[in-house]
């Protein structure tokens, strides 16, 4: 008898064993390399700097939290942050829940699959060809939405918050579109035809049976708009003008204060976990 | 379902903008490559194919081209094998910690694309010393993962374990179920979850910023670089032009693949 088959015997016997097997790899990736590259991170938020070298001086000091906290102005980047990233969630949602009822419900079954391709093209366009394609439209005095709307008197709004919004809405619309179609396509047509049958009117069986079992789907889509738009800063740097956002403080102080730019990202990911425990129960995690 | 004639209408309204949305700016910058006017005014002055064909013998394009494809592929190949793995664990049993452990397969793209690059850049410059090719793929293979896992979970979940269960019934041992049911049942969530994982490497720049060393650029960091260069720009936008050009054969081969399905 093998090693090989003896091990086979023992892993069809031992389920743990088994279970051991299969996630030994991955969880050596994500715990050691990811996770523990995120905990090595936070450590050195509690730590000193040498201002003269930049160096990190492994000394506890709280005077890091003490700055982001206190500062007004790391108050508003973060308020500014939130507000882009709901902004551009909700304007997905908007755009997205129509469009996916669209696609999964009214569309003829058979020209389903091609807008879905439609949808998913720009998806593996180049996120900087994406938002350098807004770039040449926002331009000012030359662009193709000051050349659209010139005529009728208006002027395009320039590079600023707008334009940061618009493309992050552009980037990320995509990835609400897709799992919500995925929820709306799965919704049997018995519930819809037995709310009709009860006497409910389209709009009605719309608010009141379709969106709440599709409820975890459009959850799931914020999940990625929400995160994608927070944690943001090439956009910004591209469309936003002198416009600035958490992703760019960090990515600033990244080189020259490394505790201070972990402190300050530590801000993103907090709000993300909050977001992510607090949909947890809807069951969004496993539609992602 | 039916509705009502306004609501149908409006729903047509919001697709077409929809679609008018995303292709416009798309559409504009593959009308641009052939503009004469090196500035990209709207509307274009004049026809020219000279920026394409001085894009094609770019030395720098080329390059970050080829790195681009090397990462993508050696990331989809880890991400394939570690996500499958860890789907198969999280579908098929049920054990202490199965909850944590799926939260912890969403964190990578959970979480902002920033922070996995300052902290993968940190351990990397402290432990290892200098950035690397390889630290590029490192960064890239952890987001990858999520993809394919969570490709690879939903088919799981879907296909139950009937088949499977029949299978061993029937007397295969665990390996020929697997090469002879479970795989056959696996292929196109690990193709599409393959395709989307090697499509996010490719086009990936936060991670890929704080990972990659110096000179080893990747396109979207050779296109980063080059964004506001005026003299780079017509070879910049060609560049593009091309990424929206070729971007459709991922959707095609997807699409083959739905078609597969639906014939059976």
């Amino acid at each position: 008898m093998t090693i090989t088959t003896s091990a086979r015997r023992y892993l069809h016997r031992n389920v743990r064993a088994r279970i051991s097997a299969l996630l030994a790899l991955p969880l050596f990736w994500l715990v050691v390399i990811y996770i523990g590259s995120l905990a090595a991170l936070f450590i050195t938020s509690i730590w000193k700097i040498d201002t003269f070298t930049s160096k990190v001086i492994r000394e506890f000091t709280l005077q890091n939290f003490i700055d982001v906290f206190t500062d007004r102005a790391y108050f508003n980047v973060t308020i500014r942050t939130l507000f882009v990233a709901i902004c551009v969630t909700l304007i997905c949602a908007t755009i997205a829940i129509p469009m996916a009822f669209f696609m999964a419900r009214i569309a003829r079954p058979r020209s389903r699959p091609i807008l879905i391709a439609l949808v998913i093209t720009p998806l593996w366009a180049s996120y900087l060809v994406k938002i350098y394609a807004w770039r040449t439209m926002f331009y000012p005095e030359t662009g193709f939405i000051n050349w659209l709307i010139s005529p009728l008197g208006g002027s395009s709004p320039g590079f600023g918050i707008l334009a940061v919004i618009i493309g992050l809405t552009y980037l990320w619309l995509p990835y609400m579109v897709l799992p919500i179609y995925a929820g709306m396509e799965k919704l049997p047509d018995s519930v819809i035809d037995a709310s009709s049958d009860l006497g409910a009117k389209s709009g009605r069986t719309f608010f009141n049976i379709i969106l709440p079992i599709t409820w975890p789907s459009i959850i799931a889509g914020s999940i990625f708009t929400f995160s994608l738009s927070m944690g943001d800063y090439i956009t910004v740097q591209i469309l936003g003008g002198t416009f600035q956002m958490l992703g760019n403080v960090v990515y600033q102080n990244f080189s020259l204060n490394l505790p201070f730019a972990a402190a300050v990202a530590l801000i993103p990911v907090i709000i993300m976990m909050v977001y992510l425990g607090s949909v947890r129960k809807t069951g969004a995690l496993d539609n992602l | 379902m039916k509705l009502s004639t306004p609501a149908k209408l409006f729903l047509w309204t919001v697709m077409g903008f929809g679609l008018a949305f995303i292709y416009v700016p798309l559409i504009l910058v593959v009308i641009n490559s052939f503009n004469t006017n090196t500035s990209f005014a709207w509307p274009p002055t004049g026809f020219t194919t000279s920026w394409w064909s001085k894009a094609a013998v770019n030395e720098g394009v080329r390059e970050a081209i080829g790195r681009s494809l090397f990462v993508a592929t050696i990331a989809t190949l880890i991400a394939l094998v570690l996500g499958s793995l860890a789907a198969a664990a999280i579908a098929r049993y049920k054990f202490f910690g199965r909850d944590a452990i799926s939260l912890l397969f969403v964190l990578p793209i959970a979480l902002p694309g920033i922070v996995t690059g300052i902290a993968l850049n940190n351990v990397f410059t402290n432990f290892l010393g200098e950035l690397t090719i390889f630290t590029i793929i490192v960064g890239h293979a952890t987001f990858c993962i999520v993809v394919v896992f969570n490709n690879v979970a939903a088919r799981y979940r879907r296909m139950g374990s009937t088949l499977e269960e029949a299978s061993m019934d029937l007397g295969a041992n665990r390996v020929t179920t697997f090469r002879l049911v479970t795989f056959p049942l696996l292929r196109n969530a690990l193709i599409a979850g393959g395709l989307l994982a090697f499509g996010l490497s490719f086009d990936e720049i936060i991670v890929t910023t704080f990972t990659a060393g110096a000179g080893q650029n990747t396109l979207p960091i050779w296109i980063f670089q080059n964004l506001f260069r005026p003299n780079q720009a017509p070879i910049v936008n060609v560049v593009a032009a091309a990424l929206v050009i070729i971007s459709i054969v991922p959707i095609y081969l997807s699409q083959r693949l739905t078609q597969e399905k639906s014939d059976k």
